[in-house]
């Protein structure tokens, strides 16, 4: 139990490694990836029926005692993210490896990618604020070479802006660290509550507002989520899909994280300005998603939005917000990833994503229309998909905590998110292109086939945002006693 | 010593800022680099005041006179990353500068061509509503 | 560039730079080096004779890919990590042997060591990796 808490992170490193030795050798490249992430989604399905059943593991690196050497901590919430994040990166590389050409124009694809996988679950898994801030560095770069590997003039400049605002908010990390530290001498999550709580309100406010900038500028939040939708849509499928799902969840899950535990959010008692940041998020966020005519733009500023819902469950305070942003984040990241892979779908067999551009694919490709459905559903939180369960817990959460106003945006929000899903529908699967498709065998009529193994892929996603519908109930138990910890360190101030 | 660290930390990140405002590409990216070393300037302070051993062993000395070692290996680590980001926005800058000979940052383009859109919604917008 | 000077005095001065960057390696841990440091030493080695002979002529003495330097750096790093888990210990727990060896006296072997050569291949991987890049003409 204890050797597996570390593995997440070290055997995609390692993979990495080998893929790198193997430079040059697609095959053999594609096989070490794809071993290894289902070898890592396997040790985070292991884990998490482990820590379902024994409770948490904490390691710490080199043996060291915990407070001296860094800890990697294993509990239910961060077991469950793992699991479902190593679930989609394997998913999603599937899907990569069927898109054959996207793979083939960079050499270094698989390397960042496990290395991407890495610093996701370092994420976590960590249990120390410095280390958090290296793993997500580790991601990060990764992140900044996948954005631009063609290196055209397309890509580099909004590349430009990804890389410089994240570059900036590490630089703020690194001061709240320095800052954090000098004010308490640990970066110890377990620590660092009770030595925060003792610290004078006016410090305590200032390096909670400061964490609380630098995860809102990873998680994409009002007002500082601009360099998203301008970024993500311009790299390959396969990467705008797995930064979807997973880059700015990562924020989020820092966010959730650093707030309750450390700065104690999670005290019972709602927290009006994350609240407002909340609602600004969800409502901005859905109105430019409105604005675009570009399937990947229109899904870029919805990753705004749905941030701004699981930031609303953190803002409550209550067990029962808390648990529904974990249950959010676990239904977001195969949905949100799946729609991408849908939308590279219809970029594969047309050329294009812009809804002027392609039309009628409804006809000519049933199949895809089909996977697109139960993924616009859920985003927009129809019963009975998984979208429904996590928006249904926190407009209950929302109600019991009384902020009417907030729940009363969420659910506005949500016809919004609907009316954009059919604005992506009819462009899309109905109607006729109005400037004609840039691929040829787009252009003719008669079915239209994407790769195999994508669309392989993409099922395989969907499923699995299936199976959290059909399995909502025991998951919000789940999410419920994950959310558990988060609170008791509120309440022990 | 500490004062002096202190006012260098608040020169690094203000000149930092103000480079950050900057629309050429180069000041922006000379200007993370600053604040990134005010970062680990900052880190540093954060160990105590400087000239301190680094150790315990030193018995003839008081209590608390030691400075602490973490800080350095944190701050070691942060040059490294920060040094290794600054150099991939660097090459990044070039390559943009190759690309469009320009090292100004343009404004946001999809932006002003949705505010120059025309604001009656456009045909498919017209085809889902009744 | 075409200079005598500097290509004489890369001539002598190259193999001394890596045989410190090597002690700089193994000096490690307990003194002030290590694998970073010994690493950087290499390249600023290398790169010395780029700007002397050019970088084709570092790329193409070195008869090894960049990449596999890198891979088989990282691998060595992160594969000392796991080592540990394999052996019973904890992710990064260290070992070491002491050995009287003749001639040298009493020498203490850490198992970072293998961890710090991991560091240096990556270093050395890296800068030959730059040089491989930078060295081609800009490909507009």
């Amino acid at each position: 139990m204890r050797a597996l808490v570390p593995l997440p992170l070290v055997l995609p490193l390692v993979a990495a490694a080998l893929t790198l030795v193997a430079h040059g050798r697609l095959r053999v490249q594609r096989a070490i990836s794809l071993v290894a992430l289902t070898a890592t989604t396997a040790i985070a399905v292991a884990l998490l029926a482990l820590v379902e059943r024994d409770g948490p593991a904490v390691v710490t690196i080199g043996g060291w005692a915990r407070g001296i050497g860094i800890a990697y901590v294993a509990d239910l919430l961060s077991a469950l993210f793992l699991t479902v994040a190593m679930a989609t990166v394997l998913c999603v590389l599937a899907f990569a490896v069927g898109q054959l050409r996207a793979v083939q124009e960079s050499r270094y694809f698989h390397p960042l990618y496990l290395v991407l996988t890495a610093g996701v679950a370092g994420s976590f898994l960590s249990g120390d604020i410095f280390h958090l801030f290296v793993t997500f560095e580790v991601m990060l770069l990764a992140s900044y070479v996948l954005l631009t590997q063609s290196g055209d003039d397309g890509q580099v400049r909004p590349a430009m802006t990804y890389v410089v605002v994240n570059l900036l908010s590490s630089t703020l990390f690194l001061t709240a660290v320095a800052l954090l530290y000098g004010a308490t001498g640990t970066l110890d999550m377990a620590a660092l509550g009770d030595r925060v709580a003792d610290l004078p309100p006016a410090v305590r406010e200032a390096l909670r507002l400061l964490f609380f900038l630098v995860f809102g500028i990873k998680a994409a939040l009002f007002p500082l989520f601009f360099w998203l939708p301008d970024s993500y849509p311009t790299a390959p499928t396969s990467v705008t899909a797995v930064f979807a799902g997973l880059l700015t969840k990562v924020g989020v899950y820092a966010i959730l994280r650093t707030q309750t535990v450390v700065f104690g959010v999670g005290d019972g008692s709602p927290d009006g300005f994350i609240l407002v940041v909340a609602g600004a998020t969800m409502l901005v966020g859905v109105l430019g998603a409105i604005a675009q005519d570009d399937v990947k733009r229109i899904l870029s500023f919805h990753i705004v939005s749905q941030v701004g819902y699981m930031v609303f469950g953190i803002g409550l305070g209550t067990r029962a917000g808390l648990a529904a942003t974990i249950l959010f984040v676990v239904h977001h990241i195969p949905v949100k990833t799946a729609l991408f892979l849908v939308g590279g779908l219809v970029e594969e067999t047309t050329g294009s994503g812009a809804l002027r551009r392609v039309g009628g694919l409804g006809r000519r490709m049933p199949a895809v229309a089909a996977l697109f459905a139960p993924g616009a559903l859920s985003l927009a939180g129809i019963p009975p998909f998984s979208g429904f369960f996590p928006k249904l817990a926190l407009v209950q959460a929302g109600l019991a905590g009384g902020q009417y106003a907030i729940v009363a945006v969420s659910i506005v929000v949500s016809l919004f998110t609907l009316f954009s899903m059919t604005k992506i529908w009819a462009g899309v699967f109905w109607g006729d292109p109005e400037e004609p498709p840039p691929l040829a065998r787009a252009r003719e009529d008669g079915p239209l086939r994407p790769p195999r193994l994508m669309t392989a892929a993409t099922v395989g996603l969907v499923a699995v945002t299936l199976g959290i519908a059909v399995s909502a109930g025991p998951l919000f138990d789940l999410a419920l006693r994950a959310a558990d910890p988060l609170l008791q360190a509120g309440a022990g101030r | 010593m500490t004062l002096a660290l202190a006012v260098a930390v608040g020169v690094l990140y203000g000149t930092g800022t103000y480079l950050l405002l900057q629309r050429t590409l180069t000041r922006v990216v000379i200007g993370l680099a600053m604040m990134g070393h005010g970062a680990n300037l900052l880190l540093l302070l954060a160990g105590g005041s400087p000239g301190l051993p680094p150790l315990i062993g030193d018995a003839t000395r008081e209590r608390g006179a030691l400075a602490d070692p973490l800080p350095q290996a944190m701050a070691l680590t942060a040059i490294v990353i920060t040094f290794g980001t600054v150099a991939f926005l660097l090459a990044l800058a070039y390559r943009s500068w190759a690309l469009t000979d320009d090292d100004e940052v343009e404004d946001d383009v999809e932006d002003r061509r949705i505010a120059r859109a025309p604001v009656v919604p456009d045909v498919v917008i017209e085809q889902e509503e009744p | 560039m075409n200079s005598l000077i500097l290509t004489t005095s890369t001539r002598a001065l190259f193999h001394t730079i890596l045989l410190f960057s090597l002690f700089l390696l193994f000096a490690g841990h307990n003194d002030p080096g290590g694998g970073f440091v010994g690493g950087l030493v290499a390249g600023a080695a290398l790169v010395l004779r780029a700007v002397a002979h050019g970088a084709e002529d570092v790329v193409r003495t070195a008869r090894v890919r960049p990449e596999a330097l890198l891979g088989g750096g990282l691998l060595l790093a992160a594969g000392t990590g796991a080592g540990a888990l394999v052996l019973g210990g904890d992710f990064l727990e260290s070992g070491y042997v002491e050995a009287d060896v003749p001639l040298l006296g009493t020498v203490k072997v850490v198992s970072v060591l293998l961890f710090d050569i991991g560091v240096y291949l990556v270093v050395v991987g890296l800068v030959l990796a730059l040089l491989v890049s930078l060295g081609r003409e800009l490909d507009t």
